[in-house]
């Protein structure tokens, strides 16, 4: 078990590793200049040598690596091209934006999926599960970016109950900075949602099946308590995963949504960024997500193995 | 007794309403919400091209020696009056006094000498160096004199000297500019949420005529589809240049809202690499001119709001020249001149675009026009970063479009190494005249005739000036409705109660 | 397999409801693709300015867009760039991560531990991350998205190929092959493929439905297809401030997506009940 952990722990230290190489050797290489676009088209090219000199960019790519490593780690995440400011103090402003509605978005398809798999799948093969499945299916193949869309048109055109995009801050109360999450992370929970119930079907389907249910209904439990104590419980193990795997979805998803939006969150960061050539600001982001990704992966396989003894044996399957 | 309760329940409405309405005015009284389409880079107009600054802080946080109004004349700022000696090469310009600078800094002659030295030095990292080009010398008499020596006369110095790169800074507070501008004007810098927002607070020490105004908000809105939701929403106040020309018409026919067409510098062209084969051939560039359908660009991609244009000059300056007819759309034409050229069946090229919709939606009605008469384009949409450093800087298109919005321009195209690389002594001349001609009808003449060498060459597909499309709360009145400089001068905006 | 396995499995998919929806809406789709290559009742490049934003009529099915080109015309050469896109990203994922998943089953160890770190690490970049960094350094395009969506596969065929392929080298079958002398890669070939295929085919269409998404939501950030090639996530970007006043542009071309990833996500479960024998045992 311990074995276990330290080799897994390694493995997540050289997925790291691997990961910042290929972002560093991927956005190095870019096509153009940074120090010409700061300074605009009439740049004299000494001062443009100055600007090179400041930003790093005449050391050698190995040195600029390290020092980008070694400042990631000390949460010194270098200055903004653009904008001129340190990068962590522009990633934290944008972070107090998306980490909430990524919060509200996993809360929201959480809270909406299991009860409903685990419904669908108590009443297997009857009307509520074929309903519900037939929702979830639906859910999957709707983009939610067109969900999102969509909302706007019947909620903020027709109805005019939600702004139709934007961020009020929170410093106009919670209410305000709540209302304009609400539509953001409906649509980023919806096709998550329709995934995550699908799973939580059919895991506690599988777990019905298994040895110790029918023991638990066999020492006289009630079909529903059987249910919800033993298979419930059992099931959360697929339904976590799923749920780990949801983040980087929803990471990317937080891109695609705060631009329908226009919120001013990380993955619209992120775009603009791209668009401004902004690479201090690009690399530092994807290599967060990257990061974020793979320890919520591995805080996932921990997770397993708290939850269930019969995994800490088997380290390879 | 029924009549009573709808009498009760009627005046709790009104109250209520009152009360709604009383908290709207109230809030709104002092306070602006201005949408913008592009975030500045950084907030020191004298240190960046970037139109978006100016949007910002010109008039607004900082100010110059002169300043420019809606309908481009030029006014006293920092300096109260001046006088141009007879040969044109002194101006003495004489100082407001009791100004300081928002940290406390005093204003004085000083100032002056540093940021109009600063701009014209070698390292200059001005953005418009060209504008100080002609100083010879600047001289400080006394706190509250400045003397400027040039080296030619130069008819419109003063204009010049109202251009957001000619505001002056305080040498102390120079070079933190950028993340927090410093100046006199009659707004403070309060923060910027970036890529969300920028506030502005009031100056209590304003030297001026302190405006009705308290407090403005610069609300970063790149998404046109977004910019409708905030107007509707009432997130924003203003839009001084929308970038939804198609919702025009929706916000037109809601009594909300003030919707007002105005005039820019912005001359919207099909940029040629005149270097590039084949695009050095007259008859080529001919062809294109031929080709072209400005109105249809218009109307497809700007929904109508824009005038044609057949050279590169503004349509309300009084010394336009109507050329929109020196080759008018005509395809058998420009097939013919085509095959002459040498392509009897057309040839490929690429057309780089912008983000703004007049290029990204006029490339393609531009890319159908075009293959019409055999040139097929290939699309390629880049972001301003890119086109600086790919059109501007090294020249490497075929054909891009973009609006160039400085005022009275047309003087780019005696610079041999601009990014559209042409190249015509006659031209040269003509400008060179000009600059040292002050009788106003021989310059109007010689404009003209800039006009048509330029519309004769077609240097560059002349597609349209772009419109000022400014949508506002009807309550809101004083903004620019014409822009001769990229701002948002909010000095005279108030709201009517 | 036998001729009266095929016809039992066909008997089976005509009962099989989702299936046959799957197929139908997959059909409906592929065919208006694949006609599009030879005819579109408009061409997709012809603008017609003066009959912008038309409503649907007997002369446009669909009505027309801000630049008066034919929807529906639109809508078919849109389908076809998006079955293309995300079939072309599956041979790339599956050309790749097949042969990789095959190889960690059969050699395990050290092999199989960097194939699966490998996976991990793929799966921390979404195909719309991947598709950013690329276009930051290529240039928006439709080989960007085929590239990043191609990629993402890639962990997703592995991971599939090594888990069933598990089982399979377990059998005596291969040790038999083994000691017969065969190699590896024609063990893999003759042996492990076929039996893993069906598994791979159901994966391929769940792919299929993920990738047409992808594509839909890269061409709507303005990274993936681009004019004037017409694609179903630009149509709907372009609709999108046109909401107020023809919202028909912006709900048509996204029923077009829901029903084509629905369509596939159907037939990928049906598939998966008629060929995988695990499932159908248990049922």
């Amino acid at each position: 078990m311990t074995i276990f952990l330290v080799k897994r722990f390694f493995a997540l230290l050289i997925t790291l590793l691997v990961a910042s190489l290929i972002i560093f050797l991927l956005l190095e290489i870019l096509p153009g200049d940074p120090a010409s676009i700061i300074l605009g088209v009439g740049a004299q090219e000494d001062t443009l040598t100055a600007l090179r000199a400041e930003m790093g960019l005449n050391l050698s790519a190995p040195e600029r690596y390290f020092r980008w490593i070694a400042g990631v780690l000390t949460g010194d995440f270098g200055r903004s091209y653009t904008y001129d400011t340190p990068v962590s103090s522009l990633i934290l402003e944008r972070l107090s934006l998306s980490l909430p509605l990524a919060f509200l978005a996993i809360s929201l398809s959480t809270l909406l999926a299991i009860p409903f798999g685990v419904l669908a799948a108590a009443n297997h093969k009857h009307f509520s599960d074929t309903g519900i499945m037939g929702f979830a299916q639906l859910g999957v193949a709707v983009p939610n970016f067109w969900f999102a869309i969509l909302l706007i048109l019947f909620f903020s055109v027709k109805l005019g109950w939600f702004s139709a995009g934007g961020f009020a801050g929170w410093e106009m109360g919670l209410g305000a900075a709540l209302k304009s999450l609400v539509l953001p992370a409906v649509s980023l929970a919806l096709p998550q949602a329709a995934i995550l119930a699908r799973v939580t079907r059919s895991a506690v389907l599988e777990t019905v099946r298994e040895d110790f249910v029918r023991t638990a209904r066999a020492k006289g439990l009630s079909r529903n308590s059987a249910l919800w104590r033993h298979a419930v419980r059992n099931a959360l193990i697929p339904v976590v995963t799923i749920l780990g795997l949801q983040l980087s979805f929803l990471l990317a998803g937080t891109i695609i949504i705060e631009n329908v939006f226009y919120l001013p969150g990380l993955g619209r960061l992120l775009f603009q960024a791209i668009a401004q050539r902004d690479l201090v600001v690009v690399k530092n982001i994807v290599i967060l997500l990257a990061a974020t990704v793979v320890v919520v992966n591995f805080l996932v396989d921990m997770f397993y193995l708290a939850l269930d003894p019969r995994l800490r044996d088997d380290t390879h399957e | 007794m029924k009549s009573t309760i709808r009498r009760y329940v009627k005046l709790l409405l009104i109250s209520g309403s009152t009360l709604i309405f009383s908290g709207a005015a109230f809030a709104g009284e002092s306070h602006l919400t201005m949408g913008t389409v592009l975030e500045p880079p950084h907030l020191d107009p004298t240190a960046g091209a970037a139109a978006a600054i100016d949007e910002v802080v010109y008039a607004n946080v900082f100010e110059g020696l002169t300043r420019i109004n809606q309908n481009a004349e030029v006014l006293p700022a920092l300096a109260k009056s001046w006088d141009i000696s007879a040969d044109g090469l002194t101006y003495t310009f004489h100082l407001q006094n009791g100004v300081i600078f928002h940290d406390g800094a005093t204003f004085d002659s000083s100032d002056v000498v540093f940021s109009l030295e600063r701009a014209a030095a070698e390292n200059s990292t001005n953005a418009q160096k060209a504008l100080f080009a002609p100083i010879a010398s600047v001289k400080a008499q006394g706190p509250s004199t400045v003397v400027v020596a040039l080296k030619t006369p130069k008819g419109n110095f003063l204009f010049n000297m109202g251009w957001g790169d000619a505001v002056i800074v305080d040498p102390l507070s120079a070079g933190s500019n950028k993340s927090k501008p410093i100046g006199t004007g009659p707004f403070t810098f309060k923060r910027w949420v970036r890529g969300d927002r920028i506030e502005l607070g009031q100056n209590a020490n304003y030297w001026g005529v302190k405006p009705a105004l308290k407090s403005a908000t610069f609300k970063i809105i790149p998404d046109p589809a977004a910019a409708v939701a905030a107007l509707m929403a009432g997130d924003v106040d203003a839009f001084a240049n929308f970038p939804a020309p198609e919702m025009a018409a929706q916000f037109q026919s809601d009594s909300r809202f003030i919707v007002k067409v105005g005039s820019t510098e912005g001359e919207t062209i099909l940029s040629t690499n005149n270097l590039q084969k084949p695009f050095d051939d007259l008859r080529v560039r001919q062809a294109i001119a031929h080709a072209l359908n400005s109105q249809e660009i218009i109307d497809g991609a700007m929904f109508g709001f824009g005038t044609p244009i057949g050279t590169h000059f503004a349509p309300h300056h009084a010394a336009y020249v109507d050329l929109t007819g020196t080759y008018p759309h005509d395809p058998q034409k420009a097939r013919q001149l085509l095959a002459d050229a040498g392509f009897p069946g057309g040839f490929k090229a690429t057309l780089k675009l912008p983000p703004p919709s007049y290029a990204r939606r006029g490339g393609e009605i531009i890319a159908a026009q075009l293959s019409k008469v055999g040139i097929k384009l290939e699309i390629i949409p880049v972001e301003w970063a890119q086109w600086l450093d790919q059109i501007f800087k090294n020249k490497d298109f075929d054909l891009t479009i973009v609006s160039h919005t400085e005022p009275m321009d047309i003087g780019i195209y005696t610079r041999p190494t601009y990014y559209f690389q042409y190249r015509n002594p006659g031209f040269n001349a003509v400008i060179k005249s000009l600059n040292v001609t002050s009788n106003p009808k021989r310059r109007y003449a010689l404009m003209g005739a800039a006009q048509a060498i330029l519309a004769k060459d077609a240097v560059n597909g002349f597609l349209f000036q772009l419109a000022k499309l400014g949508i506002w709360n009807k309550n809101v009145s004083g903004l620019w409705e014409n822009s001769p400089v990229q701002a948002n001068d909010l000095t005279g905006v108030s709201w009517k109660n | 397999m036998s001729e009266s396995r095929l016809r039992e499995i066909w008997l089976q998919s005509l009962h099989h409801r989702s299936f046959v929806i799957g197929i139908i809406l997959s059909f409906f789709t592929l065919s208006m693709g694949l006609v599009s290559l030879f005819w579109t009742p408009y061409s997709v490049e012809l603008l017609n300015i003066p009959h912008k934003l038309e409503g649907a009529s007997a002369t446009h099915w669909l009505g027309t867009d801000h630049f008066g080109r034919d929807v529906f015309s639109m809508l078919m050469v849109g389908a076809w760039n998006s079955m293309l896109v995300s079939v072309i990203a599956i041979g790339f994922g599956a050309g790749i991560g097949v042969p990789l998943g095959a190889l960690a089953a059969g050699k395990r160890g050290w092999v199989e531990e960097t194939v699966m770190r490998f996976n991990d690490f793929a799966f921390a970049f979404p195909a719309l991350l991947t598709a950013v960094m690329l276009s930051a350094v290529y240039g928006p395009g439709t080989i960007n998205s085929v590239l990043a969506i191609g990629i993402f596969n890639i962990p997703v065929f592995a991971r599939i190929t090594r888990g069933s392929a598990l089982s399979i080298y377990k059998r005596e079958f291969i040790l038999a092959a083994r000691t017969a002398g065969k190699g590896e890669v024609r063990i893999a070939l003759e042996h492990i493929l076929p039996n893993i295929a069906s598994v791979l085919i159901v994966q391929g269409t769940i792919q299929f439905a993920l990738g047409i998404l992808a594509e839909a939501g890269l061409s709507y950030l303005g990274l993936g297809t681009q004019p004037p090639m017409p694609s179903w996530g630009k149509m709907l970007s372009e609709a999108q401030t046109m909401m107020f006043f023809a919202p028909q542009l912006a709900i048509i071309p996204g029923l077009a997506i829901v029903l084509t990833v629905l369509g596939l996500n159907l037939l990928g479960d049906g598939l998966r009940d008629i060929l995988d024998p695990r499932l159908r045992r248990q049922k």
